[in-house]
Protein backbone atom coordinates (compact mmCIF):
# COMPACT_ATOMS: atom_id res chain seq x y z
CA UNK A 1 0.00 0.00 0.00
CA UNK A 2 2.51 2.51 -0.21
CA UNK A 3 1.89 3.71 -3.01
CA UNK A 4 -1.30 5.37 -1.24
CA UNK A 5 1.23 6.99 1.10
CA UNK A 6 1.12 10.45 -0.93
CA UNK A 7 -2.85 10.63 -1.57
CA UNK A 8 -3.23 10.10 2.00
CA UNK A 9 -0.89 12.31 3.20
CA UNK A 10 -2.36 14.92 1.23
CA UNK A 11 -5.97 14.20 2.87
CA UNK A 12 -4.51 14.66 6.00
CA UNK A 13 -2.79 17.48 5.14
CA UNK A 14 -5.79 19.33 3.56
CA UNK A 15 -8.22 17.97 6.17
CA UNK A 16 -5.98 19.88 8.71
CA UNK A 17 -6.20 23.12 6.36
CA UNK A 18 -10.02 22.78 6.17
CA UNK A 19 -10.76 22.59 10.21
CA UNK A 20 -8.15 25.85 10.29
CA UNK A 21 -10.37 27.44 7.50
CA UNK A 22 -13.91 26.48 8.40
CA UNK A 23 -13.57 27.06 12.27
CA UNK A 24 -13.41 31.15 11.45
CA UNK A 25 -16.68 31.10 9.15
CA UNK A 26 -18.51 32.98 12.10
CA UNK A 27 -22.23 31.20 12.70
CA UNK A 28 -24.21 33.99 10.53
CA UNK A 29 -23.12 32.31 7.50
CA UNK A 30 -22.81 28.48 8.36
CA UNK A 31 -25.59 28.08 5.82
CA UNK A 32 -23.94 29.63 3.34
CA UNK A 33 -20.86 27.72 4.36
CA UNK A 34 -22.78 24.15 4.18
CA UNK A 35 -24.36 25.08 0.36
CA UNK A 36 -20.80 25.92 -0.64
CA UNK A 37 -18.76 23.45 0.47
CA UNK A 38 -21.46 21.66 -0.67
CA UNK A 39 -20.80 23.04 -4.18
CA UNK A 40 -17.29 22.16 -3.58
CA UNK A 41 -17.59 18.71 -3.10
CA UNK A 42 -19.35 18.79 -6.66
CA UNK A 43 -15.41 18.37 -7.91
CA UNK A 44 -16.23 14.91 -8.18
CA UNK A 45 -17.81 16.53 -11.56
CA UNK A 46 -14.02 16.09 -12.68
CA UNK A 47 -14.11 11.97 -11.77
CA UNK A 48 -17.84 11.91 -13.42
CA UNK A 49 -16.64 13.78 -17.00
CA UNK A 50 -13.52 11.24 -17.11
CA UNK A 51 -15.94 8.74 -16.31
CA UNK A 52 -18.71 9.27 -19.07
CA UNK A 53 -16.11 9.93 -21.98
CA UNK A 54 -14.35 6.76 -21.89
CA UNK A 55 -15.63 3.81 -24.38
CA UNK A 56 -16.80 0.99 -21.82
CA UNK A 57 -20.12 0.00 -22.57
CA UNK A 58 -23.80 0.85 -22.46
CA UNK A 59 -24.25 0.33 -18.58
CA UNK A 60 -21.46 3.04 -18.00
CA UNK A 61 -22.38 5.43 -20.57
CA UNK A 62 -25.14 5.59 -18.82
CA UNK A 63 -24.14 5.24 -15.61
CA UNK A 64 -21.28 7.94 -16.72
CA UNK A 65 -23.92 10.30 -18.05
CA UNK A 66 -26.10 9.89 -14.48
CA UNK A 67 -22.80 11.23 -12.70
CA UNK A 68 -22.27 14.18 -15.02
CA UNK A 69 -25.64 15.07 -14.27
CA UNK A 70 -25.75 14.77 -10.67
CA UNK A 71 -22.43 16.03 -10.01
CA UNK A 72 -23.43 19.16 -12.09
CA UNK A 73 -26.24 19.90 -10.29
CA UNK A 74 -24.79 19.73 -7.08
CA UNK A 75 -21.91 22.21 -8.47
CA UNK A 76 -24.11 24.72 -10.21
CA UNK A 77 -27.04 24.61 -7.99
CA UNK A 78 -25.03 24.88 -4.83
CA UNK A 79 -22.95 28.10 -6.06
CA UNK A 80 -25.65 29.92 -7.37
CA UNK A 81 -28.10 29.24 -4.44
CA UNK A 82 -24.68 29.91 -2.32
CA UNK A 83 -24.48 33.75 -4.46
CA UNK A 84 -28.37 33.65 -3.53
CA UNK A 85 -28.03 33.81 -0.29
CA UNK A 86 -24.81 35.75 0.36
CA UNK A 87 -26.57 38.72 -1.63
CA UNK A 88 -28.74 38.95 1.06
CA UNK A 89 -26.39 39.75 3.68
CA UNK A 90 -26.38 43.77 4.37
CA UNK A 91 -24.89 45.40 6.70
CA UNK A 92 -26.60 49.08 5.62
CA UNK A 93 -29.86 49.60 7.50
CA UNK A 94 -32.88 49.50 5.03
CA UNK B 1 -3.30 19.30 -22.35
CA UNK B 2 -0.17 18.25 -20.95
CA UNK B 3 -0.22 15.66 -17.84
CA UNK B 4 1.88 18.02 -16.01
CA UNK B 5 0.07 21.06 -16.57
CA UNK B 6 -3.17 19.58 -15.95
CA UNK B 7 -1.97 18.56 -12.42
CA UNK B 8 -0.88 22.55 -11.76
CA UNK B 9 -3.88 23.70 -13.01
CA UNK B 10 -6.03 21.50 -10.71
CA UNK B 11 -3.54 22.78 -7.78
CA UNK B 12 -4.66 26.52 -9.08
CA UNK B 13 -9.01 25.36 -8.35
CA UNK B 14 -7.85 23.84 -5.02
CA UNK B 15 -6.33 26.80 -4.22
CA UNK B 16 -9.16 28.85 -5.32
CA UNK B 17 -11.62 26.61 -3.06
CA UNK B 18 -9.52 27.55 -0.06
CA UNK B 19 -9.39 31.43 -0.51
CA UNK B 20 -13.16 31.35 -1.09
CA UNK B 21 -13.41 29.18 2.22
CA UNK B 22 -11.18 31.92 3.58
CA UNK B 23 -13.39 35.18 2.59
CA UNK B 24 -16.65 33.11 4.36
CA UNK B 25 -15.05 34.46 7.36
CA UNK B 26 -17.01 37.48 7.02
CA UNK B 27 -20.31 38.52 5.83
CA UNK B 28 -18.42 41.64 3.84
CA UNK B 29 -16.37 39.49 1.66
CA UNK B 30 -18.14 35.87 1.26
CA UNK B 31 -19.91 36.55 -1.73
CA UNK B 32 -16.91 37.15 -3.56
CA UNK B 33 -15.44 34.31 -1.94
CA UNK B 34 -18.05 32.00 -3.16
CA UNK B 35 -17.86 33.16 -6.83
CA UNK B 36 -13.49 32.51 -6.48
CA UNK B 37 -14.71 29.11 -5.58
CA UNK B 38 -16.88 28.56 -8.77
CA UNK B 39 -13.67 29.50 -10.69
CA UNK B 40 -11.99 27.39 -9.23
CA UNK B 41 -14.91 24.59 -10.19
CA UNK B 42 -14.90 26.52 -13.50
CA UNK B 43 -11.08 26.20 -14.26
CA UNK B 44 -11.47 22.44 -13.06
CA UNK B 45 -14.01 21.24 -15.20
CA UNK B 46 -12.60 23.20 -18.20
CA UNK B 47 -8.81 21.31 -18.19
CA UNK B 48 -10.88 18.11 -17.04
CA UNK B 49 -12.86 18.25 -20.64
CA UNK B 50 -9.25 18.94 -22.85
CA UNK B 51 -8.49 15.62 -20.89
CA UNK B 52 -6.37 13.13 -21.81
CA UNK B 53 -8.60 9.70 -21.56
CA UNK B 54 -11.77 11.26 -23.18
CA UNK B 55 -12.82 9.80 -26.50
CA UNK B 56 -16.52 11.05 -27.29
CA UNK B 57 -18.36 14.17 -25.70
CA UNK B 58 -22.09 13.06 -26.73
CA UNK B 59 -22.60 11.79 -22.55
CA UNK B 60 -20.29 14.49 -21.67
CA UNK B 61 -22.29 17.43 -22.82
CA UNK B 62 -25.84 15.81 -21.98
CA UNK B 63 -24.95 15.51 -18.88
CA UNK B 64 -23.36 19.00 -17.95
CA UNK B 65 -27.05 20.61 -19.69
CA UNK B 66 -29.35 18.62 -18.26
CA UNK B 67 -27.38 19.17 -14.97
CA UNK B 68 -26.90 22.98 -14.57
CA UNK B 69 -30.85 23.06 -15.99
CA UNK B 70 -31.79 20.93 -13.21
CA UNK B 71 -29.67 23.10 -10.83
CA UNK B 72 -29.97 26.24 -11.98
CA UNK B 73 -34.09 25.60 -11.51
CA UNK B 74 -33.79 24.59 -7.96
CA UNK B 75 -31.13 27.26 -6.55
CA UNK B 76 -33.54 30.11 -7.86
CA UNK B 77 -37.07 28.44 -6.99
CA UNK B 78 -35.92 27.15 -3.48
CA UNK B 79 -37.74 28.85 -0.45
CA UNK B 80 -35.49 30.05 2.00
CA UNK B 81 -37.39 28.19 4.14
CA UNK B 82 -37.02 24.75 2.14
CA UNK B 83 -33.16 25.65 2.28
CA UNK B 84 -32.47 22.44 4.69
CA UNK B 85 -34.71 20.17 1.82
CA UNK B 86 -32.02 21.45 -0.59
CA UNK B 87 -29.09 21.35 0.47
CA UNK B 88 -30.12 17.51 1.43
CA UNK B 89 -31.01 17.17 -2.12
CA UNK B 90 -26.94 18.40 -3.09
CA UNK B 91 -25.53 16.33 -1.06
CA UNK B 92 -27.61 13.62 -2.23
CA UNK B 93 -26.51 14.55 -5.56
CA UNK B 94 -22.93 15.21 -5.10
CA UNK B 95 -22.52 11.54 -3.31
CA UNK B 96 -24.28 9.74 -5.86
CA UNK B 97 -22.04 11.03 -8.21
CA UNK B 98 -18.87 9.98 -6.24
CA UNK B 99 -21.00 6.38 -6.26
CA UNK B 100 -21.24 6.05 -9.75
CA UNK B 101 -17.43 7.39 -10.71
CA UNK B 102 -16.41 4.48 -8.75
CA UNK B 103 -19.08 2.27 -10.20
CA UNK B 104 -17.46 3.12 -13.59
CA UNK B 105 -14.12 2.84 -12.98
CA UNK B 106 -14.57 -1.05 -11.66
CA UNK B 107 -16.72 -1.69 -14.95
CA UNK B 108 -13.37 -0.26 -16.88
CA UNK B 109 -10.91 -2.27 -15.38
CA UNK B 110 -12.68 -4.67 -12.74
CA UNK B 111 -8.87 -6.80 -12.62
CA UNK B 112 -7.39 -3.18 -10.94
CA UNK B 113 -4.81 -3.34 -8.21
CA UNK B 114 -5.99 -4.23 -5.04
CA UNK B 115 -5.48 -0.61 -3.52
CA UNK B 116 -7.89 0.64 -6.37
CA UNK B 117 -10.50 -1.85 -5.66
CA UNK B 118 -10.76 -0.74 -1.82
CA UNK B 119 -10.84 2.92 -2.87
CA UNK B 120 -13.39 2.00 -5.23
CA UNK B 121 -15.51 -0.05 -2.55
CA UNK B 122 -15.02 2.97 -0.40
CA UNK B 123 -16.03 5.51 -2.67
CA UNK B 124 -19.26 3.28 -3.76
CA UNK B 125 -20.61 2.47 -0.21
CA UNK B 126 -20.08 5.94 1.03
CA UNK B 127 -21.42 7.98 -1.94
CA UNK B 128 -24.47 4.90 -2.43
CA UNK B 129 -24.96 5.77 2.25
CA UNK B 130 -25.02 9.43 1.09
CA UNK B 131 -27.22 9.50 -1.77
CA UNK B 132 -30.28 7.18 0.00
CA UNK B 133 -29.84 9.23 3.30
CA UNK B 134 -29.96 12.33 1.74
CA UNK B 135 -33.10 12.08 -0.09
CA UNK B 136 -35.05 10.43 2.86
CA UNK B 137 -33.13 13.65 4.88
CA UNK B 138 -34.82 15.57 1.99
CA UNK B 139 -38.48 13.42 2.51
CA UNK B 140 -38.27 14.19 5.87
CA UNK B 141 -38.01 17.39 5.38
CA UNK B 142 -40.30 17.98 2.23
CA UNK B 143 -42.91 16.11 5.10
CA UNK B 144 -43.47 13.17 2.28
CA UNK B 145 -41.57 11.15 4.77
CA UNK B 146 -43.04 11.00 8.67
CA UNK B 147 -40.99 13.47 10.24
CA UNK B 148 -41.35 11.24 13.60
CA UNK B 149 -38.73 8.29 13.99
CA UNK B 150 -39.65 5.51 12.43
CA UNK B 151 -38.95 2.16 14.64
CA UNK B 152 -40.11 -1.27 15.25
CA UNK B 153 -38.92 -3.95 17.48
CA UNK B 154 -35.53 -5.62 16.80
CA UNK B 155 -34.70 -2.80 14.90
CA UNK B 156 -31.40 -2.54 15.89
CA UNK B 157 -30.57 -5.54 15.24
CA UNK B 158 -32.01 -5.78 11.45
CA UNK B 159 -29.75 -2.57 11.29
CA UNK B 160 -26.45 -3.88 12.57
CA UNK B 161 -27.14 -7.39 10.11
CA UNK B 162 -27.46 -4.81 6.97
CA UNK B 163 -24.29 -3.02 8.22
CA UNK B 164 -22.46 -5.95 8.20
CA UNK B 165 -23.96 -7.28 5.04
CA UNK B 166 -22.75 -4.17 3.29
CA UNK B 167 -19.03 -4.45 4.88
CA UNK B 168 -18.90 -7.93 3.73
CA UNK B 169 -19.96 -7.33 0.22
CA UNK B 170 -17.63 -4.12 0.08
CA UNK B 171 -14.60 -6.94 0.89
CA UNK B 172 -15.92 -9.09 -1.93
CA UNK B 173 -15.73 -5.98 -4.05
CA UNK B 174 -12.42 -4.48 -3.12
CA UNK B 175 -10.83 -8.85 -2.83
CA UNK B 176 -12.68 -9.62 -6.41
CA UNK B 177 -13.39 -6.47 -8.47
CA UNK B 178 -16.58 -8.72 -9.39
CA UNK B 179 -19.29 -6.61 -10.85
CA UNK B 180 -21.86 -8.40 -9.51
CA UNK B 181 -19.70 -7.59 -5.83
CA UNK B 182 -20.01 -4.22 -7.19
CA UNK B 183 -23.94 -4.38 -7.69
CA UNK B 184 -24.35 -5.85 -3.99
CA UNK B 185 -22.28 -2.50 -2.50
CA UNK B 186 -24.33 -0.21 -4.61
CA UNK B 187 -27.64 -2.12 -3.21
CA UNK B 188 -26.51 -2.61 0.30
CA UNK B 189 -25.35 1.01 0.77
CA UNK B 190 -28.36 2.86 -0.40
CA UNK B 191 -30.79 0.40 2.09
CA UNK B 192 -28.37 1.10 5.00
CA UNK B 193 -28.50 5.17 3.86
CA UNK B 194 -32.63 4.83 3.96
CA UNK B 195 -32.54 2.63 6.93
CA UNK B 196 -29.63 4.20 9.04
CA UNK B 197 -31.93 7.80 8.39
CA UNK B 198 -35.48 6.64 8.70
CA UNK B 199 -35.18 6.51 13.11
CA UNK B 200 -34.08 9.49 12.93
CA UNK B 201 -36.92 12.49 14.70
CA UNK B 202 -37.28 15.82 12.00
CA UNK B 203 -35.74 17.79 15.28
CA UNK B 204 -32.39 15.90 14.65
CA UNK B 205 -32.52 16.88 10.75
CA UNK B 206 -29.80 19.53 11.13
CA UNK B 207 -27.28 17.42 12.90
CA UNK B 208 -28.12 14.51 9.90
CA UNK B 209 -27.46 17.51 7.00
CA UNK B 210 -24.61 18.39 8.52
CA UNK B 211 -22.86 15.28 8.65
CA UNK B 212 -24.06 14.22 5.60
CA UNK B 213 -22.64 17.13 3.76
CA UNK B 214 -19.17 15.94 5.55
CA UNK B 215 -19.91 12.51 4.16
CA UNK B 216 -20.56 13.68 0.46
CA UNK B 217 -17.18 15.51 0.69
CA UNK B 218 -15.30 11.96 2.22
CA UNK B 219 -16.83 10.16 -0.75
CA UNK B 220 -15.72 12.86 -2.98
CA UNK B 221 -12.25 12.73 -1.79
CA UNK B 222 -12.37 8.66 -1.76
CA UNK B 223 -13.78 9.03 -5.81
CA UNK B 224 -10.16 10.99 -5.48
CA UNK B 225 -8.28 8.21 -4.41
CA UNK B 226 -9.71 6.06 -7.51
CA UNK B 227 -8.72 8.41 -10.93
CA UNK B 228 -5.81 9.68 -8.82
CA UNK B 229 -6.61 12.95 -8.84
CA UNK B 230 -4.99 15.25 -5.88
CA UNK B 231 -7.96 18.14 -6.37
CA UNK B 232 -10.92 16.20 -5.63
CA UNK B 233 -8.49 14.43 -2.82
CA UNK B 234 -7.98 17.94 -1.39
CA UNK B 235 -11.65 19.44 -2.17
CA UNK B 236 -13.53 16.30 -0.65
CA UNK B 237 -11.37 16.75 2.91
CA UNK B 238 -12.49 20.49 2.82
CA UNK B 239 -15.55 19.24 2.56
CA UNK B 240 -15.44 16.56 5.10
CA UNK B 241 -13.93 19.02 7.59
CA UNK B 242 -16.46 21.83 7.39
CA UNK B 243 -19.33 19.17 7.81
CA UNK B 244 -17.67 18.02 10.74
CA UNK B 245 -17.46 21.02 12.35
CA UNK B 246 -20.89 22.01 11.30
CA UNK B 247 -21.92 18.54 13.28
CA UNK B 248 -20.05 19.10 16.14
CA UNK B 249 -21.73 22.51 16.33
CA UNK B 250 -25.27 21.28 16.28
CA UNK B 251 -24.96 18.39 18.46
CA UNK B 252 -23.44 20.85 21.10
CA UNK B 253 -26.01 23.63 20.97
CA UNK B 254 -28.51 20.08 21.31
CA UNK B 255 -26.31 18.89 24.29
CA UNK B 256 -26.31 15.11 22.08
CA UNK B 257 -23.92 13.06 21.03
CA UNK B 258 -23.35 12.24 17.47
CA UNK B 259 -23.71 8.51 18.40
CA UNK B 260 -26.90 9.50 20.66
CA UNK B 261 -28.62 11.27 17.22
CA UNK B 262 -28.05 8.75 15.73
CA UNK B 263 -28.74 5.58 16.88
CA UNK B 264 -31.37 6.68 19.81
CA UNK B 265 -34.59 7.43 17.85
CA UNK B 266 -34.88 10.81 20.02
CA UNK B 267 -38.23 12.03 20.31
CA UNK B 268 -40.07 8.20 19.81
CA UNK B 269 -41.09 7.99 23.41
CA UNK B 270 -44.47 9.85 23.96
CA UNK B 271 -44.09 13.30 25.49
CA UNK B 272 -44.63 13.06 29.41
CA UNK B 273 -46.30 16.88 30.79
CA UNK B 274 -44.51 18.72 33.07
CA UNK B 275 -45.14 18.38 36.67
CA UNK B 276 -48.21 20.20 37.62
CA UNK B 277 -48.41 22.08 34.18
CA UNK B 278 -52.26 22.79 35.04
CA UNK B 279 -51.85 24.55 38.45
CA UNK B 280 -49.91 27.26 36.77
CA UNK B 281 -51.07 30.37 35.36
CA UNK B 282 -49.16 32.28 32.80
CA UNK B 283 -50.23 35.86 32.34
CA UNK B 284 -51.81 36.99 29.16
CA UNK B 285 -51.34 40.21 27.14
CA UNK B 286 -53.09 41.75 24.58
CA UNK B 287 -50.97 43.86 21.56
CA UNK B 288 -51.61 46.83 23.22
CA UNK B 289 -49.60 45.70 26.18
CA UNK B 290 -46.74 44.27 24.26
CA UNK B 291 -46.42 48.02 22.25
CA UNK B 292 -46.22 50.00 25.28
CA UNK B 293 -43.81 47.42 26.73
CA UNK B 294 -41.46 47.20 23.67
CA UNK B 295 -41.88 50.97 23.21
CA UNK B 296 -40.77 52.70 26.50
CA UNK B 297 -38.06 50.20 26.80
CA UNK B 298 -34.44 51.51 26.12
CA UNK B 299 -33.11 47.70 24.85
CA UNK B 300 -35.13 45.13 23.27
CA UNK B 301 -33.95 41.59 22.27
CA UNK B 302 -35.73 39.45 19.93
CA UNK B 303 -35.09 35.75 19.98
CA UNK B 304 -36.80 34.50 16.77
CA UNK B 305 -37.81 30.58 16.74
CA UNK B 306 -38.64 28.76 13.83
CA UNK B 307 -41.63 29.64 14.58
CA UNK B 308 -41.09 32.73 13.63
CA UNK B 309 -40.49 31.30 10.20
CA UNK B 310 -43.61 28.87 9.61
CA UNK B 311 -45.51 32.01 10.42
CA UNK B 312 -43.68 34.00 7.78
CA UNK B 313 -43.43 36.53 9.81
CA UNK B 314 -40.01 37.52 9.33
CA UNK B 315 -40.80 40.78 7.67
CA UNK B 316 -43.52 42.22 10.05
CA UNK B 317 -41.19 41.21 12.85
CA UNK B 318 -38.57 43.35 11.14
CA UNK B 319 -41.11 45.73 10.54
CA UNK B 320 -41.51 45.70 13.93
CA UNK B 321 -37.90 46.64 14.94
CA UNK B 322 -37.63 49.56 12.41
CA UNK B 323 -40.33 50.79 14.74
CA UNK B 324 -38.70 50.09 17.92
CA UNK B 325 -35.49 51.75 16.54
CA UNK B 326 -37.14 54.94 15.33
CA UNK B 327 -38.36 55.55 18.72
CA UNK B 328 -35.02 55.24 19.85
CA UNK B 329 -34.85 51.20 21.19
CA UNK B 330 -31.91 49.48 20.95
CA UNK B 331 -32.43 46.18 19.14
CA UNK B 332 -30.69 43.28 18.75
CA UNK B 333 -31.15 39.65 17.53
CA UNK B 334 -30.27 36.65 20.05
CA UNK B 335 -29.98 33.58 17.21
CA UNK B 336 -29.31 30.12 19.30
CA UNK B 337 -27.51 27.31 16.93
CA UNK B 338 -30.72 25.72 16.54
CA UNK B 339 -33.25 28.43 16.16
CA UNK B 340 -33.63 27.14 12.45
CA UNK B 341 -33.26 23.67 10.40
CA UNK B 342 -29.47 23.64 9.50
CA UNK B 343 -26.95 25.82 10.79
CA UNK B 344 -27.46 29.55 10.51
CA UNK B 345 -30.79 29.08 9.04
CA UNK B 346 -32.64 32.04 11.09
CA UNK B 347 -29.63 34.26 10.36
CA UNK B 348 -30.50 33.58 6.29
CA UNK B 349 -34.08 34.01 6.70
CA UNK B 350 -33.71 37.42 8.39
CA UNK B 351 -31.10 38.64 5.75
CA UNK B 352 -34.01 37.72 3.32
CA UNK B 353 -36.04 40.03 5.78
CA UNK B 354 -33.60 42.76 5.32
CA UNK B 355 -32.58 42.83 9.15
CA UNK B 356 -28.56 43.77 8.88
CA UNK B 357 -26.23 40.93 9.66
CA UNK B 358 -24.22 42.73 12.73
CA UNK B 359 -27.88 43.31 14.24
CA UNK B 360 -27.53 39.13 14.92
CA UNK B 361 -25.93 37.83 17.70
CA UNK B 362 -24.60 34.74 18.75
CA UNK B 363 -25.26 32.42 21.96
CA UNK B 364 -21.82 33.06 23.92
CA UNK B 365 -21.98 36.85 22.50
CA UNK B 366 -25.08 37.96 23.59
CA UNK B 367 -26.22 35.52 26.75
CA UNK B 368 -24.10 38.17 29.36
CA UNK B 369 -26.88 41.20 27.82
CA UNK B 370 -29.85 39.58 28.71
CA UNK B 371 -29.12 41.10 32.79
CA UNK B 372 -28.85 44.58 31.52
CA UNK B 373 -31.80 44.18 29.13
CA UNK B 374 -35.36 45.92 29.33
CA UNK B 375 -37.20 43.56 27.53
CA UNK B 376 -36.36 40.02 25.61
CA UNK B 377 -39.26 39.08 22.95
CA UNK B 378 -39.46 35.62 22.52
CA UNK B 379 -41.58 34.70 18.90
CA UNK B 380 -41.87 31.00 18.05
CA UNK B 381 -39.28 29.72 19.89
CA UNK B 382 -39.48 27.18 23.12
CA UNK B 383 -37.34 25.06 24.12
CA UNK B 384 -34.06 27.31 23.08
CA UNK B 385 -35.32 29.39 25.87
CA UNK B 386 -36.59 26.56 28.31
CA UNK B 387 -34.80 27.24 31.62
CA UNK B 388 -35.25 24.27 32.97
CA UNK B 389 -32.11 23.36 30.81
CA UNK B 390 -30.26 25.26 32.80
CA UNK B 391 -32.07 24.97 36.48
CA UNK B 392 -33.47 21.66 36.85
CA UNK B 393 -31.25 18.54 36.54
CA UNK B 394 -34.20 16.21 35.82
CA UNK B 395 -35.36 17.58 32.80
CA UNK B 396 -34.72 15.71 29.67
CA UNK B 397 -33.10 19.09 28.11
CA UNK B 398 -31.02 20.11 30.93
CA UNK B 399 -27.42 20.64 30.14
CA UNK B 400 -28.67 22.00 26.50
CA UNK B 401 -27.87 25.36 26.43
CA UNK B 402 -29.82 28.25 26.19
CA UNK B 403 -30.67 31.86 26.03
CA UNK B 404 -30.71 33.57 28.70
CA UNK B 405 -34.21 35.47 28.40
CA UNK B 406 -35.21 35.18 31.90
CA UNK B 407 -32.40 37.26 32.97
CA UNK B 408 -33.92 40.54 31.36
CA UNK B 409 -36.20 42.43 33.05
CA UNK B 410 -39.40 41.38 31.37
CA UNK B 411 -39.72 38.59 28.76
CA UNK B 412 -43.07 38.74 26.08
CA UNK B 413 -43.37 34.94 25.10
CA UNK B 414 -45.66 35.32 21.35
CA UNK B 415 -46.96 31.71 20.85
CA UNK B 416 -50.38 30.02 19.55
CA UNK B 417 -50.70 28.55 22.91
CA UNK B 418 -49.31 26.98 26.10
CA UNK B 419 -48.75 24.07 23.56
CA UNK B 420 -44.92 22.26 24.42
CA UNK B 421 -42.21 22.43 22.26
CA UNK B 422 -40.97 19.62 19.80
CA UNK B 423 -39.36 17.80 23.02
CA UNK B 424 -42.73 17.56 24.24
CA UNK B 425 -41.50 19.57 27.66
CA UNK B 426 -42.95 22.41 29.85
CA UNK B 427 -41.35 25.68 29.73
CA UNK B 428 -41.51 26.95 33.40
CA UNK B 429 -40.81 30.55 31.42
CA UNK B 430 -44.05 31.14 30.36
CA UNK B 431 -45.21 31.20 34.22
CA UNK B 432 -42.74 33.43 35.52
CA UNK B 433 -44.52 36.80 37.23
CA UNK B 434 -41.81 39.37 34.49
CA UNK B 435 -43.33 37.09 31.52
CA UNK B 436 -46.39 38.22 29.48
CA UNK B 437 -47.67 36.08 26.74
CA UNK B 438 -49.25 37.50 23.58
CA UNK B 439 -51.30 34.41 22.48
CA UNK B 440 -50.96 34.53 18.55
CA UNK B 441 -50.12 33.49 15.34
CA UNK B 442 -46.76 35.34 15.29
CA UNK B 443 -47.23 37.21 11.71
CA UNK B 444 -51.13 38.18 12.96
CA UNK B 445 -50.02 39.20 16.53
CA UNK B 446 -46.73 41.07 15.21
CA UNK B 447 -48.59 42.95 12.87
CA UNK B 448 -51.35 44.37 15.37
CA UNK B 449 -48.39 45.02 17.78
CA UNK B 450 -46.81 47.38 14.79
CA UNK B 451 -49.80 49.05 14.16
CA UNK B 452 -50.40 49.56 18.20
CA UNK B 453 -46.90 51.11 18.52
CA UNK B 454 -47.97 53.45 15.54
CA UNK B 455 -50.73 54.78 17.98
CA UNK B 456 -48.63 55.35 20.23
Amino acid sequence: MAELLIPITVFVLASFVGFEVITKVPPTLHTPLMSGSNAISGITIIGAIIAAGEDVGAVAAVLGFLAVTFATINVVGGFLVTDRMLEMFKKDRP
Amino acid sequence: MNVTVAGYLYLVAAALFIFGLKRLSSPATARRGNQLAAAGMLLAVVVTLTDRQIVGYGTIVAGLVVGSGIGAVLARRVEMTAMPQLVAAFNGFGGGASALVAAVELLRDPASPLRTLVTIALSALIGAITFSGSFVAYGKLQGIVSGKPVTYPGQRFVDLLIALGTLGVAGWLATTGSPTALWAVLGASLLLGVVRVLPIGGADMPVVISFLNSLSGVAASMAGFVIDSNALIISGALVGASGLILTNIMVKAMNRSLGNVLFAAFGAEAAVAGPGAGEKTARSATPEDVAITLAYARSVIIVPGYGLAVAQAQHVLRELASALESRGVDVKYAIHPVAGRMPGHMNVLLAEADVPYDQLYDLEDINPEFDHTDVALVVGANDVVNPSARDDPSSPIYGMPILDVDRAQHVIVVKRSLSPGFAGIDNPLFYLDKTMMLFADAKKGLGEVVSAIAEL
